[in-house]
């Protein structure tokens, strides 16, 4: 009961102090409409909204998670109120499942902007929602550790910034979105595989437009190894850096 | 009863040893004094103890029980004010203060109610809904202390407490630590102020470059350093004229004349002071004050850490 007092009060703090600011509400909902515009002015031909879907949600996800956790993170360490936490007695798995947890929801939100605003322009129709929800969700936790994970390895916010730039950039060009992934060069297509935004994405291309190419629990299985991977490193990383 | 035990404690970092192999407790309900210069260890210390960094050396012990490496288990029992403010720059003087209870799973009435009480026990009730950082260093610093002692724990640690702020905010905590002393909580104090930690500590260890090079009570301390008895007395007249008579008199004394007139009398001994008095006043001398020197703790601390120092010279020269 008292971890669980400790638990929500750290997120509920988190979600008033950083995540309903306005500049972060507007952040997503902006966000989504650009990266649609992008689409539709990069393509000479007319393009599907629904075929836009899986690539706008992935990408809010990854920028709004990515972007908040690094710097929120990094921020409360450089201004050491990271230690008040520290200094509670609480598990550190716990404490940084309660930092987290914010920036989870905060990518859950995100990636249902563009659908809302699909909603009015296309039909929505035969869409998986339960492989949506739950794809949304998996990509949010893994996106949300993979800036837990920068967060950690960076003291200042700037390099937190980019060092995320880093990871996100060649993500956004090797995950299959822009350019499906046969298309890519045999020397890429590792480097893809290896990237969790993959799996994300075509997971979504399939619940949404069935056009996926990796088998579903495959790629449920990759979002849970690298999440796992990518949470357990932090943690380390907190012991080994943070507690001196 | 012990709360707290530390043996041979000790933290390295890169190569470098901050705090080397030192030994020292903290009674339940008294306020100790890790006194020492700035880079002596002292944060690096309460660091080890509270959790905030790893122990290279040694352990430590809560109510006898073995907490190394598991800071965890103790951290409920230990309220923590660091150096430096750490709240929450953008939540107001009650948010924060709510939140640090919630951290340590106080139910929401009891934190909200314990919040107005602190709030109002540290004269901030007017700034309960100003954000942190429009706060002043004082009012910063008083809802910090507020803020480590809002779940009520059994030992607080006290880093530094009035560094940096006026000697009203100052005086002000230090009558709040007392206060706190007096309600029974375990006081863990560093400072490099000495007249603080002489006025408000029971037992002080000194720490100069990562080892403890005394401790003791005041009394204890004062007493060591002091080494021999001085009487200092103003007199109506030339001490000059039987200064012959004097130490015929008292072969055991020694004596020394200021540059105020004030005539400093020495002995290994303790003694009393009626035949000295009448010694003077027999040969027309009226005494006007006859005062027991006393050291500052102070100039224990010189004195002590000096020795110290020398003898660490000493041997580094002998290995040489």
């Amino acid at each position: 009961m008292k971890t669980w007092i400790a638990f929500s009060n750290i997120l509920m703090k988190d979600i008033r102090s950083y995540y309903l600011k306005p500049p972060n509400i507007s952040w997503g909902l902006i966000f989504p409409v650009a990266w649609t515009l992008m689409f539709f002015l990069r393509s000479p031909v007319a393009v599907e909204v629904r075929d836009l879907l899986p690539g706008v949600m992935s990408l809010s996800i990854l920028f709004g998670t990515t972007s908040m956790l690094a710097v929120t993170i990094t921020f409360e360490r450089k201004s050491r109120s990271f230690e008040r936490l520290l200094l509670a007695p609480i598990s550190l798995n716990l404490l940084m499942l309660a930092k987290t947890s914010g920036a989870i929801i905060f990518g859950v939100v995100n990636a249902f902007v563009p659908i809302m605003f699909a909603a009015f322009m296309t039909n929505l129709a035969g869409i998986n929602w339960p492989i949506v929800l739950f794809s949304v969700l998996f990509i949010a936790i893994t996106s949300t550790f993979l800036g837990l994970f920068i967060a950690v390895s960076v003291s200042q916010v700037f390099e937190a910034q980019t060092f995320s730039n880093f990871f996100r950039f060649p993500m956004i060009f090797l995950c299959g979105l822009f350019i499906p992934l046969p298309d890519l060069p045999l020397f890429l297509q590792p480097v893809s595989y290896a990237l969790p935004l993959t799996y994300g994405a075509d997971i979504l291309k399939t619940a949404i437009n069935n056009n996926g190419i990796i088998a579903v629990p495959l790629s449920f299985l990759m979002l849970l190894a690298f999440s796992a991977f990518l949470f357990s490193y932090s943690i380390y990383n907190v012991n080994r850096k943070w507690i001196l | 009863m012990k709360i707290i035990e530390a043996e041979k404690l000790e933290k390295t970092y890169n190569g470098f040893t901050a705090v080397k192999g030192v030994n020292f407790h903290i009674n339940r309900g008294e306020i100790f004094g890790f006194l020492g210069p700035n880079g002596a260890g002292k944060t690096t210390t309460i660091n080890m103890l509270t959790g905030l960094a790893r122990i290279t050396g040694g352990r430590v012990k809560l109510l006898g029980e073995d907490y190394t490496g598991n800071p965890r288990k103790a951290q409920a029992m230990m309220g923590i004010v660091p150096d430096e403010s750490n709240l929450y720059e953008e939540l107001n003087g009650w948010e924060n203060l709510s939140f640090c209870g919630a951290l340590y799973g106080m139910e929401r009435n009891w934190r909200e109610e314990k919040a107005h009480q602190l709030l109002d026990q540290f004269g901030l009730e007017d700034a309960a809904k100003k954000p942190f950082k429009a706060y002043s260093k004082g009012m910063k610093r008083k809802l910090t202390i507020a803020a480590g002692i809002i779940h009520e724990p059994e030992i607080l640690f006290l880093d530094e407490p009035t560094t940096g702020i006026d000697v009203a905010f100052a005086r002000q905590i230090r009558n709040l630590i007392l206060d706190l002393h007096q309600k029974g909580t375990t006081i863990f104090l560093t400072t490099h102020y000495i007249e603080e930690a002489e006025r408000l500590c029971e037992r002080i260890a000194f720490i100069v470059d990562g080892e403890i090079v005394r401790e003791g009570t005041v009394a204890e301390l004062m007493k060591e350093a002091q080494g021999e008895n001085i009487v200092n007395f103003m007199l109506g007249g030339d001490f000059k004229e039987v200064k012959t008579e004097f130490t015929a008199t008292f072969p055991g004394f020694e004596y020394r004349i200021g540059k105020d007139g004030v005539v400093s009398v020495h002995s290994p001994e303790s003694f009393t002071l009626m035949p000295l008095v009448q010694f003077f006043e027999d040969r027309g001398f009226p005494v006007y004050e006859a005062k027991i020197a006393r050291l500052s703790l102070e100039e224990v601390f010189v004195k002590v850490t000096g020795l110290e120092l020398k003898k660490m010279q000493n041997r580094k020269e002998a290995r040489v």
